[in-house]
């Protein structure tokens, strides 16, 4: 008799295929957060970590509901969901036009919701399915790549015009991740790294001024201490005084003294790592190190060409949340306004990588399933 | 349905291996981020730790408290007294005038008092308590405790304030603080000392003269400060170090004395110093004024009536006022005309109440004269036509020398600020200042201590001394101490003047008081053991014309501005001097009749106080 642990059919299995090593790492990853908005709230939950804390536990719930839906129904949801992304966003846009200056969120009730969060995870679906149907020799060939491309640049477009370069170079990156994968050809990628550098004077001249300055800071922070280079001057001081140890937990003075600007956002990394020092930063970046790891473990075990393009996917947008945003409070890239999700204090994030966790245990609980073309 | 699921094995490697690529750049980039954050947190952490605690401590400077000035008997000159403040801290009120308005019910708050708290409160941090005003007296202060649930924001303490217990005796030898002005911000960019709010300086007198040996060492508070400046807790304190407590030779209570005894006349000085040490008891100029009104600063209506008083108040006639000495400078002529071989203890010279040089007539200023004349009846009935005769032998410049030898013509040196150097002119000096060759007859004039000759009282006093002290050139001193450090001074040198010629003029002295017609013999101090020695001197502000002389106009009846000013230097006791005073009444008439007295009250007490048996105690 075949136990129902077995049965790929029965909720048991089901169940018993959830990943809740993954789960864990989220959750100690999510604890950091936690800790480091209990801090910035001079070592308060009510400030902000108890409103994360619902935060994360309602995401938790996002995730179990992802994850638990049939991959079937998201692998012919994905253009829908594409479409309905895209939609939002021009919906943001046209909005945007009414309103004064950048907006990048709709309300809905009390949520505020970005669609270009959301967007990322859509394009990633919409790629994986559109790439789920063609076989990686075929993939080489160019007049594949045309609807790609067009699903790719569509939002990107209405991105760039929020404007979010940001979010805009996310979504390339992540996208281009997807396509390399999906066994575009390798010469490509290289004449497109090459076309895009040197489109850099060119675009330099659309940039808004608040971009342009954030590109010069960049290069060199100490042009207008002050100005805009006070934000990563700080920021750089308050990593550097941390040392080996940090200077203790909620004992961090740049930060309790508010020298350290937007602490409990984008600069949640730099309070974290300037009270508990090297080692803390060093957890950080190995719990990322296996929660990327994770991700390629579910997508090896994974045989659908789609579950697998989804996973890998999902986790590259999940790294270069990372990236961006742990570079730039060092001081090694731009300044842009990316947060580190599950730990910086913010909702749309929190909830746009619960769902990208619950799509990726989605295809190891549903590994099994077979996927038809609609 | 087709199924589509793409398993094909080459599909399979494609994207393990192109995974594997990615993953890789994953962890070199997490890899990258590990490694600068180390070389952020490692390599470079001492850097950015001090400078996370550049931007946190902010090290406050803590006002010293400012040295004491005592006299010579400990009795304090200048002291700090408690100050209490109301302030008022504008973030904790909804409307700093409001807040001012509810305080006036109070306390006397002036309109000029509550514009310049407005507006020091626009220019400062809305928490930095600004100053509403000083100077509360303890009901005041009650007052506002009681109400403070009504005044929000409003706070007191107490800090201190430079005092002066002598106030108008000692004004001008002491002196007064002051704020510190652009100027003096300036003069001392680096010392953030001046910095602080009501921070103040030595203005005048010794306050100026040893400003910073009175400053101290400031202290440091270091305090955790955020990004906006506001303390969050204290770090570490360095207690300031007080600044030197000065002791004085000064006895402030014949200070007092003689201030009083001044204040009887218009306007006067005089200056009691002691005869072999030069140490000065007392210093004092009348009118004064209270420096009391200075350390906070003085309304602009007081000072210009200050400014306005023909007397001066604000004016140290003591050490900067120049008179001619007149006939008080006759020791010096008769000294001079001795050690020149010009005069001997047996010359004699007649008076007829005047002398004729060339077609100029100089007059004695007794008409009908005094008849023969010795060196001794010379100097006790201040007979001018003696030394006009003899002078014109002695030329000016060996009556120059002598007068530079006895401290006239420059200044004493003594530790004070602004000491007028007084003019002892000889011939080079008239060529230098008016290109013109020096006429005999101006050196008469010079012989009974007028036309250009200058002198303070303080030089007077130290030329009295070195005459009383057998020839010993003293300086005179003020500083006795310095915290427990008492001021040591050299001996003064022995001056080359024959003793016998000393021993003549100083008999003319004592017959001033003690001869039937001495000038001043009716002014002799009544105690038997103190008794004086003395030179009148009487000089002429504005010349005497003919018509004057020939109408009988009595120097009394002029304008105050143009009469005489009368003029004394004595010493006493008669055969042992101790102490010598000097006594300038402006416009006092007669030496004899104004000054004459004065000294004689100061010498008095001088010698019942008798500073000068008390050795300094630190």
């Amino acid at each position: 008799m075949m136990s129902r642990l077995h049965d790929p059919h029965d909720w048991l299995y089901r169940l018993r295929q959830f990943n809740i090593g993954l789960v864990l790492l989220i959750a100690l990853f999510a604890t950091i957060g936690v800790l480091s908005l209990y801090s910035a709230g001079g070592g308060s939950m009510d400030r902000w970590a108890n409103a994360h804390l619902m935060r994360l536990v309602l995401g938790g719930f996002i995730l179990l509901f992802c994850a638990f839906i049939p991959i079937k129904w998201w692998y012919r949801l994905s253009y829908p969901i594409y479409g309905l992304g895209l939609l939002l966003l021009l919906l943001v846009e046209i909005k945007g036009q009414i309103g004064m200056g950048a907006q990048r969120w709709i309300s809905v009730g009390p949520i505020r919701l970005q669609p270009s969060e959301l967007m990322k995870i859509a394009v990633i679906m919409a790629l994986a399915r559109y790439f789920h149907t063609i076989p990686a020799e075929y993939a080489k060939r160019l007049h594949i790549l045309i609807i790609p491309v067009i699903l790719i640049l569509m939002p990107v477009g209405l991105v760039l015009l929020q404007p979010d370069l940001g979010t805009a170079l996310m979504i390339c990156m992540a996208s281009a991740g997807v396509l390399f994968l999906a066994g575009v050809s390798v010469w490509l990628f290289i004449g497109g790294i090459i076309a895009a550098a040197s489109m850099v004077p060119i675009a330099w001249q659309f940039l808004h001024d608040y971009q342009k300055q954030r590109v010069l800071t960049f290069l060199d922070p100490e042009r207008d201490p002050l100005g805009a280079g006070y934000h990563i001057t700080q920021s750089k001081i308050a990593i550097g005084s941390g040392g080996l140890s940090g200077r203790g937990f909620l004992e961090g003075t740049q930060s309790h003294l508010n020298f350290l600007p937007e602490k409990q956002t984008d600069f949640i990394f730099t309070l974290w790592v300037e009270e508990t020092g090297l080692a803390g930063g060093l957890a950080i970046l190995l719990l990322l190190a296996a929660i990327f790891g994770y991700g390629y473990y579910i997508s090896f075990r994974n045989k659908l060409s789609y579950s697998r393009l989804l996973t890998l996917g999902l986790t590259i947008n999940f790294s270069l949340y990372a990236f961006i945003n742990i570079g730039m409070v060092m001081g090694l890239i731009p300044v842009v306004g990316a947060p580190l999700p599950l730990i910086s204090y913010g909702g749309t994030s929190v909830l746009a990588v619960m769902i990208g966790f619950g799509l990726m245990i989605c295809t190891n609980i549903y590994r099994d399933s077979k996927l038809t073309r609609m | 349905m087709v199924q589509l699921s793409s398993n094909k094995p080459d599909t399979g490697q494609v994207f393990t291996r192109r995974a594997f690529v990615i993953g890789g750049i994953q962890l070199g980039l997490l890899g990258v981020l590990g490694g600068r954050l180390a070389w952020l947190q490692i390599v470079e952490g001492q850097k950015y730790k001090t400078m996370a605690d550049n931007n946190r401590i902010n090290v406050k400077i803590t006002a010293p408290a400012r040295g004491e000035i005592i006299d010579r008997y400990g009795v304090p000159l200048a002291i700090n007294r408690p100050d209490f403040r109301v302030l008022i801290i504008p973030e904790q009120t909804n409307d700093i005038e409001q807040a001012l308005d509810n305080l006036q019910q109070y306390i006397s708050v002036s309109d000029r008092d509550i514009k310049k708290t407005v507006d020091q409160a626009k220019k400062s941090a809305s928490f930095i308590p600004v100053e509403v005003r000083g100077n509360l007296s303890r009901e005041d202060v009650a007052k506002i405790e009681v109400n403070l649930p009504d005044l929000s924001g409003v706070i007191t303490d107490s800090g201190e304030k430079r005092n002066y217990p002598f106030a108008e005796a000692t004004a001008h030898l002491v002196g007064y603080v002051g704020a510190v002005t652009k100027k003096d911000l300036e003069n001392e960019e680096k010392n953030p000392l001046l910095q602080l709010p009501g921070f103040r300086i030595g203005k005048s007198g010794l306050e100026k003269q040893f400003d910073t040996l009175f400053r101290g060492q400031a202290g440091q508070d270091q305090v955790e400060v955020n990004v906006h400046g506001r303390e969050v807790r204290k770090l570490d304190q360095v207690d300031s170090k007080a600044g030197a407590r000065i002791t004085l030779t000064i006895d402030a209570e014949l200070q007092n004395f003689t201030q009083q005894r001044l204040s009887e006349e218009r306007s006067a000085s005089a200056v009691v110093m002691d005869v072999h040490t030069g140490a000065i008891y007392t210093m004092a100029s009348s009118p004064s004024f209270d420096p009391n009104d200075f350390v906070d600063g003085i309304s602009i209506e007081q000072y210009e009536e200050l400014l306005a008083n023909p007397a001066f108040p604000l004016n140290y006639k003591a050490l900067s006022g120049q008179y001619p000495p007149g006939s008080t400078f006759k020791v010096i002529t008769a000294l001079a005309l001795l050690e020149a071989g010009i005069a001997t203890p047996r010359t004699s010279i007649h008076c007829p109440g005047h002398y004729n040089f060339g077609r100029d007539k100089f007059h004695c200023w007794k008409q009908g004269g005094h008849g023969w004349m010795d060196v001794v009846t010379a100097l006790e009935q201040s007979c001018d036509t003696y030394f006009y005769k003899l002078s014109t032998e002695l030329g000016i410049d060996k009556l120059a020398a002598m007068a530079h030898k006895f401290g006239l013509g420059e200044p004493t040196g003594i530790e004070l600020p602004n000491e007028a150097s007084g003019l002892i002119p000889d011939e080079a000096w008239k060529r230098g200042r008016f290109g013109e060759k020096w006429q005999p007859g101006e050196t008469i004039v010079a012989s009974i201590g007028q036309g250009y000759i200058l002198a303070t009282p303080l030089q007077l006093a130290v030329m009295t001394a070195r005459l009383a002290n057998k020839g010993h050139a003293i300086k005179p001193h003020l500083i006795a101490a310095i915290n427990d450090q008492v001021a040591s001074y050299s001996k003064p040198e022995k001056m080359d003047v024959n003793q016998r010629h000393m021993e003549l003029v100083r008999h003319g002295m004592i017959r001033v008081m003690e001869g039937r017609k001495g000038t001043a013999a009716s002014k002799q101090i009544d105690d038997k053991d103190m008794r004086m020695a003395g030179k009148t001197g009487t000089s002429q502000v504005k010349r005497i014309t003919r018509a004057q002389r020939l109408a009988g106009v009595k120097n009394k009846d002029l304008p105050w501005k143009d009469r005489h000013h009368a003029l004394f230097i004595g010493y006493a006791p008669l055969n042992n001097p101790q102490y010598v005073c000097s006594v300038v009444v402006e416009h006092g008439v007669s030496g004899s009749g104004a000054a004459a007295p004065v000294c004689r009250d100061i010498l008095k007490e001088t010698q019942i106080r008798n500073p000068a048996s008390t050795e300094i105690v630190v």
